[in-house]
């Protein structure tokens, strides 16, 4: 195998290129058969524009084509493994593709009269059931379109409930552990918050004293929250965290959990038995609906009696007369806090996980999270002695490792992530939670068996012996055998090219 | 179960390794008060044929546009999705991939944002475009937030014709960041905007406007652009209806500083609301302040051309506390039938389709005026209009569904105190036949007489 072969086409056998659409469409195609106007007169006023917009246009076959090979430059979980800690990467059913995609889901108005959408409020119901008594929660807001907008959900409740209380002006501090998702921190800000970090201690969990220390800091009335991912962002249990929910609603804060790893314990572990008060549910995780390459998610965020009389807009109730939506505050008996979104959510991605969650029923659904933390602890069990584990045994859903057992090779964390490449996988998260150093957090998810997990112990154990044998080669200059090789992130950022232009693209082909 | 790869065999040997005794002690460091020995009370797994007969008897308990004569709209509409689009995003590598972290290999979803970009930017007349946020609601809620950081106000001015829905957005984040709106009266019929500018104080980043507006009505802002750009603020502008772009006037070249949009006309069906892709585009002096995913063009190693997402030192993940939203992912998916159907139709397919679309609401609007107890409120629109009713809208619309029409929102179900209750917004896109026009313009007089 040679990386430097070239082709006349640029190709590499079955690795086509592929130009933008700007390069190889006109604006005079199309690639849809449309009627011909029907005779009527123009009611534009003075808005009308003169010409077509400059867009090329493909016939389908040529469009479909290119979608096809763009497609083949992308790696994916029907591909193979995607240990994106943090991500949940599983397997997605084509069940839930083909329920999605049933006329009376996929073809029905948001604002169609309710009495013919008695189904659809059905299926939202039914799912926030199920959320609920997954959770152990009695409220659930399914409209957030996103984890990130799931949090900012959660966080506006808690800002409602204070202000119904009228400690708005005091209650201005959010505890959030340095190992927090970015979000988070970003979350508190944008409603105005103060973001107060707390520390891991030694084992990768929050320290308890520190967190006690923090919290009763001016004397505890000034703490609006604390936002705490369990199992954290290390992969772990907090252990502490009846004592920390205890302590915190003590001085009337108010407990967020982000659910981003619910996956590791649903079935299991019930949220509303750990204290919390809101937490979102990342559908796209869990629940297995689609990354579809960065969204749409889904993060419809559960809420304890203390927080739900806040939900906002819209939720969905029933009596003998069928099912309501609830979509106006002159409808509402409690003082929601308001809307997060036009219409009612994501409806698409409610059917798919409602889809996933009537499959595994219960029972399934319990064994999701134990052969979730089982391959995990699998992965972490075997690949320790050449790694380096920061934290002690056993994790929860996901395996993390520092770069220690890189020092001194010349190798770092992204160079060895690079070099996953060339073996055909993608690279597990990087750099990431901040709280170690050169992190590689490993989460390997249920749907992967036994024998592709032995496989990619064995391809990291050669990969960490040729780093430590000095082959910075396979490093350095990996990937080789990818679409691309490593792409020049900081010409990027510096001369922005953010749009196709047809000067720039002259230009470069003349250099 | 047929999700789970592991058989009995292979847990004992796992467990082995590991050196746990069972699966229970991975679970230790859980507090015993809160460990459940018994599952959930839910019921147990299902086949696929168990869990299909149920969502489909669910689903047979609707009534979907396609199967009557549909005129809904105010945000959300029906259009022919092409079979390939579906097709498409369907398509394992894109469908179960993740975001483009790696850019090496997700080279097909970044070229397809890049593209995606470029058509927003043509669409919109704008020079820079973000990759999607979650939908146009959320983007016209961002872009009041952006236009407060570029101006350094805190007070936003909307116009009382933006979708009820859009405002309740703007309105809940706002409140919640300490910032302060107001809005001009809740009056369905166009005006030129005086009544916005006299609402501009010092404090003031942005007036927000949206054409089509949410009753239908459509204008060139162009001189209140300029007028509102004097003041020191900027014009931000609410697409509502991408496919409005094919024929309007592009509200960056009428002068908007922002246009957010949402984009679910192309390649995206109604699903009850979402999975929308929200639009956003502005000026390149503001790029830096933008929320969301960019993507742009670069080299790789052997000086081929490749994408990466970029400027992210704005984003949550890098600025933590500091960043310009919380915003963590896209509308991948939906932004790639978005541009699959836009690539399809190209640039005089969509002229000609917004057209159609054109054409049949100024045949509807035609047919249900010429019935006693109609009257037009919008004069100039594009897909979408407004009439004045003899009875209450919400009533009418329940008869019509009762006789097999779906004949449109009433403003009243969004705005119930707006003194509105006799408004019925009204769609037709290419999806209407002559058919359908002549049952609804038939059963309404019906209803009305």
């Amino acid at each position: 195998m040679s990386a430097d072969k070239q082709t006349f086409t640029g190709n590499r056998g079955l690795v086509l290129e592929e130009a933008l659409i700007f390069e190889i469409g006109v604006s005079s195609k199309c690639g849809v058969d449309l009627e011909p106007v029907p005779d009527a007169p123009t009611m534009l006023g003075d808005c009308g524009a003169n010409q077509a917009v400059d867009l090329p246009g493909l016939s389908e076959p040529e469009a479909v084509r290119h979608y096809v090979r763009l497609s083949q430059k992308n790696h994916s979980i029907d591909a193979g493994l995607y240990p994106l800690g943090s991500c949940t990467m599983k397997h997605n059913p084509r069940l839930n593709e083909k329920m999605a995609r049933l006329p009376g889901f996929g073809d029905i108005h948001p604002l169609q009269p309710q009495s013919s959408v008695q189904g659809a409020l059905e299926l939202m119901d039914t799912l926030a059931h199920w959320l609920k008594t997954l959770t152990g929660m009695p409220a659930v807001a399914l409209s957030p379109k996103a984890g990130a907008h799931g949090e900012l959900c959660g966080m506006m409740a808690i800002r409602a409930a204070i202000e119904a209380k009228g400690e708005l002006g005091t209650r201005k501090r959010v505890l959030v552990p340095e190992s927090a998702h970015g979000t988070n921190p970003a979350t508190a800000a944008l409603l105005g918050f103060k973001v107060d970090g707390i520390p891991a201690n030694a084992e990768g969990r929050v320290d308890l004293e520190a967190f006690k220390a923090k919290l009763h800091e001016n004397g505890g009335d000034d703490v609006a929250a604390i936002m705490l991912t369990n199992p954290n962002t290390c992969g772990l249990f907090e252990p502490d965290i009846i004592e920390i929910a205890d302590a915190l609603h003590a001085v009337g804060g108010y407990f967020y959990c982000d659910g981003a790893n619910f996956n590791a314990i649903v079935g299991r572990v019930r949220p509303g038995d750990l204290g919390v008060d809101a937490m979102h549910i990342n559908l796209h995780k869990t629940f297995s609906t689609p990354h579809g390459g960065g969204g749409p998610g889904s993060g419809p965020t559960v809420l304890s009696d203390r927080l739900a009389a806040y939900a906002p807009l819209p939720y969905v109730i029933s009596d003998d007369g069928g099912y309501h939506l609830v979509e106006d505050q002159t409808q509402a008996e409690a003082p929601a806090f308001g809307r997060m979104v036009a219409f009612h959510g994501q409806m698409g991605m409610f059917v798919r996980a409602l889809s996933y969650m009537m499959s595994h029923g219960s029972d399934g659904l319990r064994q999701v999270a134990e052969d979730a933390v089982l391959n995990a602890n699998y992965v972490l069990a075997t690949l320790k002695d050449m790694m380096s584990a920061p934290f002690g045994a056993p994790c929860m859903h996901e395996a993390l490792f520092d770069d220690s057992f890189l020092k001194d090779t010349g190798v770092d964390t992204l160079d060895f992530a690079k070099a996953m490449i060339d073996e055909g996988y993608h690279p597990m998260t990087m750099y990431f939670p901040l709280v170690v150093h050169g992190a590689m957090l490993i989460e390997p998810t249920e749907t992967e068996s036994k024998a592709t997990l032995d496989l990619f112990v064995a391809t990291m154990r050669d990969l960490v012996a040729s780093a430590k044998a000095g082959d910075l080669n396979r490093f350095k200059q990996a990937p080789e055998l990818a679409p691309r090789r490593r792409l020049d992130e900081t010409q990027a950022a510096r001369n922005p090219v953010l749009r196709w232009q047809a000067d720039i693209c002259e230009a470069q082909a003349a250099e | 179960m047929r999700y789970l790869p592991l058989t009995p065999a292979d847990r004992q040997s796992m467990l082995a390794t590991i050196g746990a005794g069972s699966i229970d002690d991975l679970f230790v460091d859980v507090p015993a008060a809160a460990r459940r020995d018994e599952d959930v009370d839910l019921p147990r797994h299902q086949s696929e044929m168990q869990v299909e007969r149920q969502l489909s008897a669910m689903a047979s308990k609707n009534t979907t546009a396609s199967s009557v004569p549909f005129f809904c709209g105010a945000g959300a509409y029906k259009h022919h999705v092409p079979a390939s689009v579906d097709h498409i995003i369907q398509r394992s590598e894109f469908l179960t991939s993740y975001t483009p972290y790696q850019p090496e290999i997700t080279q097909g979803t970044l070229q397809y944002l890049f593209e995606f970009q470029t058509q927003v930017c043509e669409l919109t007349g704008m020079p820079v475009a973000n990759a999607s946020m979650y939908d146009g609601s959320t983007a016209a809620a961002e872009a009041v937030l952006m236009a407060h950081r570029v101006t350094r106000k805190s007070r936003a001015v909307l116009s009382g014709r933006l979708h009820p829905h859009y405002t309740a957005v703007i309105e809940n984040l706002s409140e919640m960041g300490g910032f302060t709106l107001a809005q001009s009266p809740r009056q369905p019929e166009a005006s030129n905007g005086d009544e916005l500018l006299a609402m501009i104080d010092d404090d003031t980043s942005c007036v927000v406007i949206q054409n089509p507006d949410f009753f239908g009505n459509v204008a060139d802002f162009s001189a209140l652009a300029a007028n509102v750009q004097a003041k020191g603020c900027l014009l931000i502008a609410v697409v509502p209806e991408v496919m409005s772009l094919g024929l309007l006037k592009r509200p960056g070249d009428m002068g908007a500083d922002i246009v957010v949009g949402e984009g679910q006309s192309l390649g995206n069906g109604l699903n009850f609301g979402g999975p929308y892709v929200g639009l956003f585009a502005a000026r390149e002096k503001h790029v830096r302040q933008m929320p969301g995913r960019l993507c742009g063009e670069t080299v790789d190693a052997d000086g081929q051309r490749g994408f990466v997402l970029t400027l992210s030192t704005r984003e949550q993940h890098i600025r933590r506390d500091k960043a310009t939203s919380n915003i963590c992912t896209n509308s991948g998916l939906c932004s790639l039938a978005f541009t699959a159907h836009m690539t399809l139709l190209g640039g005089q397919g969509l002229r000609h389709l917004a057209q159609i679309n054109h054409a049949r609401a100024a045949q509807l609007s035609q047919s249900l005026t010429a019935i006693d107890g109609v009257e037009l409120i919008s004069r100039a629109f594009f897909n979408e209009f407004s009439i004045r009713l003899s009875r209450k809208a919400v009533d009418v619309v329940d008869d019509l569904a009762d006789k097999g029409v779906l004949g449109g929102v009433p403003a009243a179900r969004l705005l119930p105190d707006g003194g509105l209750d006799d408004v019925l917004i009204v769609a037709a896109t290419e999806v209407n036949t002559d058919e359908d026009i002549a049952s609804y313009a038939a059963v309404l007089q019906e209803v009305l007489s």
